[in-house]
């Protein structure tokens, strides 16, 4: 299995990861490594078998659409990097 | 005496009796922390104000002679992915190096309604991400037996917490064997309820269908009383199950008749310690001794757990890690820029690398194109874990088998090469896979002192018969109980 680094990098943007070149380089190595150790899942026949999403056979939990109360703004912003008037604030998105 | 040394229930039963106050005993055990966690370096947060008005607090409860709750007046360690609000959790990331909750977990609501005191947060490899708690953001754990090994991970600040007796009980989490692995390489007792059991509500998510909150003790007695109070339905997490949850201390000391263990020969094949294997069939003899049957099954798949695991596990961790973006909570770069590389800067600088390493790894597993081959691929070879586990238990009532295939290693020993790292997971991970319920207890040591630990694992929500299992060794056992002897 090999990784390229323009693979590296094209995962990195879809992950939000800024990475340094020497860090793309290290990760095309060891990812690499990983996921030639996981192609021997391609030895097992899956083929009528069901995928198992979690451990615990369980079906979908619904509950009552009833209005609750949530946490109150300033609990909610208090750990915000930036806030302003009751808002997340980040850069300018729109020009 | 140093009242250290005792258990937590047998804390708990002197301070109901009032022999000694709960404040008496958490003074007793901050001064022993601050003697040895300078060495040891269990804790990223420790709360001595905080544990003192709540010991103050269940002293004057038990003054007016009101009943106090199962945990009445015993210091427990959380470790640091669980939220505690008003006290930082960091989950040992600088991306949340400040981030203080403004609610608790679940258990962490639990264990203040059964009276317990929150000493202080455990350190933990980062976002639970590893077997060793050297990928800590903030510090490396040293194993209380011999301080140049790891205590295990990523709970390894709750398992050096309890063997170094600076905790009474601890609050762990399992993944893929983040509770097991490092209470065997340890010495204490950790158990990894089934997938359900405990309400994840507060746990800050690593891989949501995979993660589980348990206990980490001295004893099996303490995990069957700490179980009980943590655990049962909470709707805030609908993965929660809707299950009573059974009084597992009152029926602790009863071992099933005719009890048939399984022994699963992939787990005791090539890459296991003589040491471990032989400790592990001692302990066999032990419950043959005791009446149990003891007969060979097979769980075919073993050798492709850790391949599974790393694409399930790292698929979830993208996405559950996504929302660290620098705007609501957290760290954001200084760096000026757009919106776009505000993101990946302050991910880049708040992220450490294993998490680096697991992010792109689950994001390549979900991308397109590699859908089905990776992430469609490992949910069905899951498929194949549970029926493994169904087959076995058709046959047995529980398997025995190694925790760890070695004892605690060197630091730095393994973090050059990651799936070499991941490899210490062999035994535990399964057990995640299938969402089976796992123990590990102490069951012997190496010829050079460290702690060997024995996996017994058993049916969905059979929490008690793994607990009575694990007892019936813990009350039988013959070799040493030793303690980690604690530097000055």
């Amino acid at each position: 299995m090999s990784l390229t680094i323009k693979d590296v990098e094209y995962v990195a943007n879809l992950a939000r990861l800024e990475l340094t070149a020497e860090a793309r380089e290290r990760f095309a190595r060891q990812l690499a490594d990983v996921l030639g150790y996981i192609g021997k899942l391609n030895e097992l026949n899956t083929e009528n078998v069901e995928p198992l999403v979690n451990g615990a056979a369980m079906t979908n939990v619904f509950r009552d659409d009833r209005a609750q109360a949530s946490l109150p703004r300033e609990k909610a912003l208090a750990n915000a990097p930036e806030q302003a008037k009751g808002f997340y604030k980040v850069p300018r998105v729109i020009e | 005496m140093n009242l250290v040394e005792l258990t937590g229930i047998q804390l708990k039963e002197r301070i109901v009796k009032r022999e000694v106050s709960a404040r008496a005993a958490t003074e007793q055990l901050f001064a022993h922390i601050e003697a040895h966690e300078p060495r040891i370096k269990a804790y990223l947060t420790l709360d001595m104000a905080g544990a003192l008005a709540q010991a103050a607090a269940v002293d004057a409860k038990l003054g007016r002679g009101v009943q106090c709750g199962k945990l009445a007046g015993i210091p427990v360690a959380v470790k640091d992915n669980m939220c505690t609000a008003g006290l930082k959790t960091t989950c040992a990331s600088k991306i949340l190096g400040n981030f203080v909750p403004p609610y608790d977990a679940h258990v962490v609501e639990r264990l203040k309604a059964e009276d317990a005191i929150i000493i202080g947060k455990t350190n933990l490899d980062e976002f639970a991400m590893g077997s060793s708690t050297e990928n800590s953001g903030f510090q490396v754990t040293r194993n209380p037996w011999d301080v140049e090994r790891i205590p295990g991970g990523s709970s390894g600040g709750s398992a050096a917490a309890i063997a170094a007796a600076m905790a009474f009980m601890a609050l762990g989490s399992d993944t893929g064997g983040s509770i097991r692995q490092p209470a065997a390489l340890c010495g204490v007792v950790g158990l990894k309820p089934t997938y359900g059991r405990v309400s994840r509500y507060g746990l800050v998510a690593f891989a949501s269908s995979l993660d589980q909150i348990g206990p980490i003790t001295k004893d099996v007695a303490d995990a069957a009383l700490l179980l009980a109070a943590v655990g049962g339905h909470d709707a805030r997490d609908s993965t929660c199950a809707d299950v009573p949850v059974p009084d597992y201390s009152a029926e602790l000391d009863d071992l099933p008749a005719h009890l048939r263990i399984g022994m699963p020969r992939e787990y005791f094949g090539q890459g296991l310690s003589p040491e471990v294997r032989k400790s592990i069939e001692d302990a066999l003899a032990v419950y043959r001794r005791l009446g149990a049957e003891v007969v060979d099954v097979s769980l075919p798949h073993t050798d492709y757990a850790v391949a599974t695991y790393y694409i399930v596990a790292t698929a979830e961790a993208s996405s559950n890690l996504a929302r660290y973006d620098g705007v609501h909570y957290g760290y954001r770069t200084p760096q000026k820029g757009d919106i776009v590389e505000l993101f990946s800067r302050s991910r880049a600088e708040g992220f450490g690398d294993e998490v680096k390493r697991r992010i792109m790894l689950g994001t390549y597993a979900l991308s397109s194109g590699y859908y089905d081959a990776y992430y469609m691929k490992a949910a069905k070879v899951r498929q194949l874990f549970k029926r493994d586990f169904d087959a076995a238990f058709e046959r047995v009532d529980c398997i025995i088998c190694p925790t760890s295939p070695t004892p605690a290693f060197k630091m730095g020993e393994r973090t050059a090469n990651p799936l070499e790292m991941y490899l210490s997971d062999i035994y535990t991970i399964s057990a995640n896979l299938a969402g089976i319920p796992g123990i590990s207890i102490p069951c012997g040591f190496t010829a050079g002192g460290l702690p060997i630990g024995m996996q017994i694992l058993g049916k969905h929500f059979d929490e008690m018969g793994v607990l009575q299992v694990a007892r019936a060794f813990e009350r039988q056992a013959t070799y040493p109980r030793l303690r980690p002897r604690l530097a000055i």
